[in-house]
């Protein structure tokens, strides 16, 4: 394999970001006293006459945006996802998402992976606190393209989007010339004995765990699933079909997140075995990457062993 | 306050800031510019005004402590350290996997009365309770651990409202006046001028000090003890970063943690004794 390369998805919002500005005069970005770390200061140092800082003030920034985008801007809200999509959550559902408003919302520092800062910054609930707004996008880049063809991409769609980025650079394993379709997810490796689905910056982890299955002689289908809301049924519908047992994986909690979206689509349109990689009802620690990663189950080996209870239950269903 | 008193303080702060120093090399990342501006103020807290007893961390009778900006966790934990709720060898933990000694401070760590980290939040919880110990007939008092940055949050308002409404003479702020936050000078950034006007016209009574003089820290925990009907906000003025020369008033150390030939470097300027440099 060729040497792989790595990069933050933060880092591919910070040169969409930039890009985007030349392009379109409507582009305005907004953050929160975490200019640095959500590389929107990339974007500051270009345009500072297109660039807020509204300081340790998420609420006020939220509605801020919604203003700006009601005459004709369209702005990029930047801050931590914990933040954003948690202390801001009620000016987003009154004030953007009931009037369906033009605001992107960037929920940088997602997941566990965040490492030493522990629990108060490892975004874990934000997919989901988000995935029930009505009118609401929810998008989780895998790697470094796909996410900076979604930020392009959510200047295309009207209305409110958010999206989530990581804060460790992460191998980048999707070409630029891979297609991004909005909710649709992307094969990457096809198989009959199981499905898993990736949500973010896991998919590395969920590669190696088809490699190892395969060394098992289990023939694991590979789906990217970049968009949580709205979520792709038809690739659902059909793994569940073709291959009767679905595992998903996502760094977030489990309850609410991009596991319970798939299973929601899982359970109307073909219902079969599930197992749900991600955290379990707990939240995060101070630790490295790694370390966490191997503590909260969301390496291949953990992954290899939710395919194989579920292949389990498929079996014992006959 | 006798001079004798105040000289063992400014020896206590010193040894607090070789630990946040040398606990922050240890865990690789870190808040050491808002922990090393809280120091002094935070010894005269805990070694002069407050009342407590690390054997006994959970004693009604005790006087409670909330860090509203939990990212001083390094100063936080040496503190505790210091004070004997924790051993100071723990502080080698800090950071790390399974440790009580979490990237921001929660609840089990001895001595820590909520858990922090989310700006905006420490206050009104310090709010509830100076109301809750005014119900009990308590004489404990609340104590409050603000960054300047931290004011710019809307909840902080609120709670500033809320004590001022009740009259929480029972609770007492002490407000890191550092003049930096992360993007840059909190002036820059979102400016807060005039503060001890803002204050002040929600009801509070305003102490302004030299947050990096111990005399005045010390006298500035008597006097807001002494002060009835309204809550007490002291306003320390300090440098982020104060006693490591190339951190001090530097915002790029607001976060991040010294590498080894940097610690040693700071270790060295503090005269720190020789068990310091054993990482
Ligand atoms: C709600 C929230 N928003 C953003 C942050 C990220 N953050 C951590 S520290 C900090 C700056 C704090 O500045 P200040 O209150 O002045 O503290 P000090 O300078 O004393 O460290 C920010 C923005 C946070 N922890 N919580």
């Amino acid at each position: 394999m060729a040497e792989v390369k790595a990069r933050a998805t933060r880092d591919a919002y910070g040169e969409a970001l930039v890009e985007l500005g030349a392009k379109d005069e409507r582009i305005v970005v907004l953050g929160a006293d975490l200019t640095d770390s959500t590389r929107t200061k990339w974007f500051a140092d270009k345009y500072p006459d297109r660039f807020f800082d509204f300081g340790i003030a998420e609420q006020n920034m939220l509605n801020a945006a919604a203003g700006l985008s009601l005459v004709g801007k369209i702005p990029f809200v930047s801050t931590y996802g914990v933040f954003v999509a948690g202390r801001a959550w009620d000016q987003i559902r009154t004030t953007t998402c009931y009037s369906n408003l033009n605001v992107k919302i960037g929920g940088a520092h997602g997941g566990i992976s965040v490492g030493p800062d522990g629990a108060t910054h490892q975004a874990l609930e934000d997919v989901a606190t988000m995935r029930v707004l009505p009118n609401m996008v929810v998008i989780v880049p895998a790697d470094f393209y796909e996410c900076k063809k979604a930020v392009m991409w959510s200047v295309e769609h009207y209305g409110p989007v958010y999206l989530r980025f990581g804060r460790e650079p992460v191998p980048i394993v999707t070409k630029p010339e891979d297609p991004f379709v909005f909710g649709k997810a992307n094969l990457i490796n096809d198989g009959s004995d199981v499905t898993i689905i990736n949500n973010g910056p896991v998919l590395k982890q969920c590669m190696e765990a088809v490699e190892m299955l395969a060394q098992k002689g289990i023939s694991a289908r590979l789906l990217n699933m970049h968009t949580v809301k709205p979520i792709d049924r038809a690739a659902i519908r059909q793994a569940a079909m073709e291959t009767g047992a679905i595992v998903t994986v996502e760094e977030h909690q489990v309850m609410g997140g991009f596991g319970s979206a798939v299973a929601e689509a899982v359970v109307q349109e073909h219902p079969v075995p599930m197992r749900f990689i991600g955290i379990q009802d707990r939240f995060g620690e101070s630790g490295t990457p790694e370390e966490l990663f191997e503590e909260f189950g969301l390496t291949a080996k953990h992954i290899v062993k939710a395919v194989e209870e579920v292949l389990a239950q498929k079996k014992g269903r006959g | 306050m006798d001079q004798a008193k105040i000289e063992e303080l400014k020896a206590i702060a010193h040894r607090v800031r070789c630990d946040i120093i040398w606990a922050l090399a240890h865990a690789g990342s870190g808040h050491p510019g808002g922990s090393l501006s809280a120091t002094d103020f935070g010894v005269a807290l805990y070694f002069h005004a407050l009342r407590h007893d690390p054997k006994n961390p959970c004693w009604e009778g005790r006087d409670r402590v909330i860090f509203s900006k939990g990212h001083v966790s390094p100063l936080v934990f040496s503190l505790l350290a210091e004070s004997g709720y924790i051993e100071r060898q723990e502080l080698k933990t800090f950071r790390k996997l399974g440790s009580r000694l979490q990237g921001h401070p929660n609840m089990e760590c001895p001595g820590i009365e909520v858990g922090t980290g989310s700006l905006g939040q420490g206050l009104s919880v310090a709010v509830g309770m100076a109301l809750g110990l005014r119900m009990n007939r308590s004489d404990s008092r609340v104590y409050c651990i603000m960054g300047d940055g931290e004011n710019q949050e809307g909840a902080t308002w609120e709670a500033i409202m809320s004590a001022g409404h009740y009259k929480l003479d029972n609770l007492c702020v002490v407000l890191d006046n550092n003049g930096l936050q992360i993007d840059g000078w909190v002036e820059d950034v979102m400016g807060l001028a005039p503060l001890a006007d803002k204050w002040r016209a929600f009801r509070w009574h305003i102490i302004e000090i030299d947050g990096h003089d111990m005399a005045q820290c010390v006298q500035a925990f008597e006097d807001a003890k002494k002060v009835k009907g309204q809550p007490t906000v002291i306003i320390a003025k300090t440098i982020k970063g104060k006693g490591v020369s190339f951190m001090e008033n530097e915002a790029e150390w607001h976060g991040k943690a010294p590498k080894r030939d940097e610690a040693i470097r700071a270790l060295q300027e503090l005269a720190c004794p020789l068990e310091y440099f054993d990482f």
